[in-house]
């Protein structure tokens, strides 16, 4: 419970810390914020009171305080090309990425896991080898590729060329008369807008994990406790699923927390791709049309999703491996 | 396979004529062949691009560029074949040999390195290799979107551009920012991560909360919120990226150099009063060569893929420079009539960062006495 208390007391000042980086990197963004608000040729005086609007006449610490109070009460400024307040934008938007984020996370650990627990008990075999490189193939994949890739034959050829029995939707999150569909059809709708999203953005995170995995399980299956399970005459199933998965399993959580800011990095990507309403492909448009308030937004709760997951994964570890304990 | 003396009985005069292949048929298939196969390759290609090589030395700087790789990698080729095929002493047992031995029992790995060899020098000597010239307009008319045929081997693109050409132009815009970039990092993050370990203390502290805040970050949310600054670039994107991957450098280094510092030899240091910077430049940072050396290998594979996402994303590498990002995503608007300007610069992605990666676990393994079996 100290543990606790001391680990989300030293989160604090990381996410100050962010939020003060963010704030000087928006605070020596080149050009004015308020000539973005004012009609060319404006005399000077109206872009003085725009600027007293906005705040801008103060000096940088003064406003530095009142960002950082605002932002502790939720309030990111509005965004320039919305003009909706940025908390309203990212309310609307992060579950649709965070939907993608668990779907895909879900999926590479269990074929992560798989793939590595079955390279281990096969270990040094002809499987072995060709699922390690396949697994390397993979994790040197960039997702954005492998997307368009998974496009081409999933949406675009398939039916036409091979005779395969499914494609899939290649953008969005719901087809154009969603609206008008029974509810039934609606799920099913949305899960096959699902699926290629998940599975590029899944295919590239499990190629790390089941290489991490098969690490893991070959330590595990090397200890004597192994080898007690095996002289008791333990059919090798158990020993393996029961004592030897279970506890090849635990330093996995770790993996879970660091690999957070990749599957978000990849998350960028596919929505891109995909034309998914998410975070990333907030970003990445408000950076086109220079949205500065959105973009840092955006960096601070991406942040402090990765270190609360990460402080989440640490304290899962301790809950699931007794024999850690933090003083 | 005895690599302690050459372990060549006859032949050996062919290394003048056809370097690699008294090793090849010693037994040393893998190092032998791959000095035949460039051997072979190289004067090929001069051969069949005699008027290129021969005018390039008054052309541009990249053709001179080209020119002098062509030669070196012959002559190193060359040298390397006769020397081992002469040489009667056994070879030396250093630290580094014994990894060395490790490394190439290792063929995975050694086929990484090999790829890594094989891609760069076809990068360098582009000049000579590409068919068309990279950003010139092909005939809209007849040329636009056609697939890979033997005039265009690889297709040409929405702007009639031969697909191969650009991919060749690409390799090199990717392999120099990934090398650029990583050393960068490379050298910020081993200074930061050696002086916060060696020192300790305050200045510890300070560089190590600094590392955390910026490892939070998703790397691509990060090098946006750079990028939205300013106006993206080359330069820019080099910067960017070798400014953003350090930590990770310096956290590891940082852990080394946490369990070197109370090691005798350094305490042998202290106690005969070198300076800091001495026992640190000196006597530290080359003790933990190893692990930097396995982080900039994997390193460049992940900056190889940044940098193709950020050019992905039109955040990167401007048109009309040839990136394989870019390429990758020209090919977007013409997916369903033209597959082939997307998927080859992205198999040209996938196969270099492959390469490095196989080379990196391959260093590690060699590199790391504890992981030995």
């Amino acid at each position: 419970m100290t543990h606790l208390l001391r680990r989300l007391a030293g989160v604090i000042p990381l996410v100050l810390g962010i939020a003060t980086i963010v704030f000087f990197v928006l605070s020596v963004a080149p050009g004015d914020p308020a000539a973005l608000y004012a009609a060319p040729g404006v005399s000077p005086e109206a872009l003085d009171q725009i600027r007293r609007n906005m705040g801008l006449d103060r000096p940088v610490h003064e406003r530095y305080v009142l960002w950082m109070g605002d932002m502790l009460k939720g309030d990111f400024g509005v965004s320039f090309a919305r003009g909706q307040p940025v908390r309203d934008v990212i309310f609307q938007i992060l579950p649709n990425t965070l939907l993608l984020s668990f779907c895909a996370m879900v999926l590479a650990f269990t074929a992560g896991v798989l793939i590595g627990v079955l390279q281990a008990i096969r270990q040094n075999s002809a499987l072995d080898g060709v699922l390690s490189v396949l697994s390397l193939f993979f994790y040197s994949m960039p997702s954005f590729w492998l997307a368009i890739m998974l496009i081409l034959a999933f949406s675009l050829y398939a039916r036409n060329v091979w005779g395969w029995p499914i494609s899939f939707p290649a953008s969005g999150m719901t087809s154009v008369d969603h609206a008008f569909m029974s509810p039934g059809a609606q799920l099913r709708d949305r899960l096959m807008h699902l699926v290629l999203p998940s599975a590029s953005l899944a295919l590239v995170l499990a190629g790390g994990i089941a290489r991490y995995m098969r690490g893991s399980m070959l330590e595990v299956v090397r200890q004597d406790y192994i080898r007690t399970a095996r002289a008791k005459g333990l059919p090798e199933r158990t020993v393996i699923l029961k004592h030897g998965l279970r506890n090849a399993l635990v330093p996995v959580i770790t993996l879970l927390g660091l690999y957070l800011p990749f599957l978000f990095s990849g998350a960028v990507f596919i929505e891109t791709v995909f034309a998914w309403p998410g975070m990333g492909k907030l970003m990445v448009d408000a950076y086109f049309q220079r949205d500065y308030p959105v973009v840092m937004a955006g960096a601070l709760i991406f942040a402090v999703i990765v270190i609360l997951g990460n402080l989440i994964a640490d304290l899962l570890y301790a809950l699931v491996d007794p024999r850690i304990r933090y003083g | 396979m005895d690599s302690s003396t050459g372990g060549i009985r006859g032949g050996r005069w062919l290394a003048f004529l056809l370097p690699g292949l008294p090793q090849a048929l010693a037994g040393r298939v893998a190092a032998g062949g791959f000095a035949l196969v460039v051997w072979i390759s190289m004067c090929a290609l001069v051969a069949w691009r005699l008027d290129r090589v021969l005018g390039s030395w008054m052309g541009p700087w990249d053709h001179r560029v080209a020119l002098l790789s062509l030669l070196v990698s012959l002559g190193g080729v060359w040298g390397w074949s006769v020397r081992d095929a002469l040489r009667t002493e056994p070879a030396r047992r250093g630290w580094w040999n014994l990894a060395g031995r490790r490394f190439r029992e290792n063929r995975v790995a050694v086929a990484g390195v090999m790829g890594i060899g094989a891609i760069y020098l076809v990068a360098l000597l582009t000049p000579f290799l590409a068919p068309y010239e990279p950003a010139v307009q092909g005939d809209l008319l007849q040329n636009r979107l056609v697939g890979p045929s033997t005039q265009h081997l690889l297709g040409t693109d929405h702007y009639a551009r031969d697909v191969l050409t650009r991919l060749l132009y690409g390799a090199r815009i990717s392999l120099a920012i990934g090398f650029v970039a990583i050393s960068i990092s490379i050298s910020i993050g081993t200074f930061l991560g050696a002086i916060a370990g060696y020192l300790g203390g305050a200045v510890d502290s300070l560089v190590m909360r600094f590392v955390d805040m910026v490892i939070a970050f998703p790397r691509i949310v990060l090098l946006i919120t750079i990028i939205a600054l300013f106006e993206p670039s080359i330069f820019l994107i080099v910067a960017v990226l070798g400014l953003t991957q350090w930590p990770q450098v310096a956290r590891i280094v940082r852990g080394e150099v946490l369990s070197l510092r109370e090691r005798e030899f350094i305490q042998a240091g202290r106690a005969l009063g070198f300076s800091r910077s001495r026992i640190i430049g000196r006597h530290v940072v080359p003790n933990i060569l190893a692990p930097v050396i396995v982080a900039a290998t994997l390193g460049i594979g992940d900056t190889i893929v940044l940098e193709a996402g950020l050019s992905f994303l039109g955040l990167g590498v401007q048109p009309p420079t040839p990136s394989w990002g870019i390429m990758v995503a020209d090919g977007r608007g013409n997916l369903a009539g033209a597959w082939w300007i997307s998927t080859f610069p992205g198999l040209a992605i996938v196969f270099t960062v492959l390469a490095f990666n196989l080379a990196g676990d391959g260093l590690r393994d060699a590199l790391d006495p504890r992981l030995n079996r």
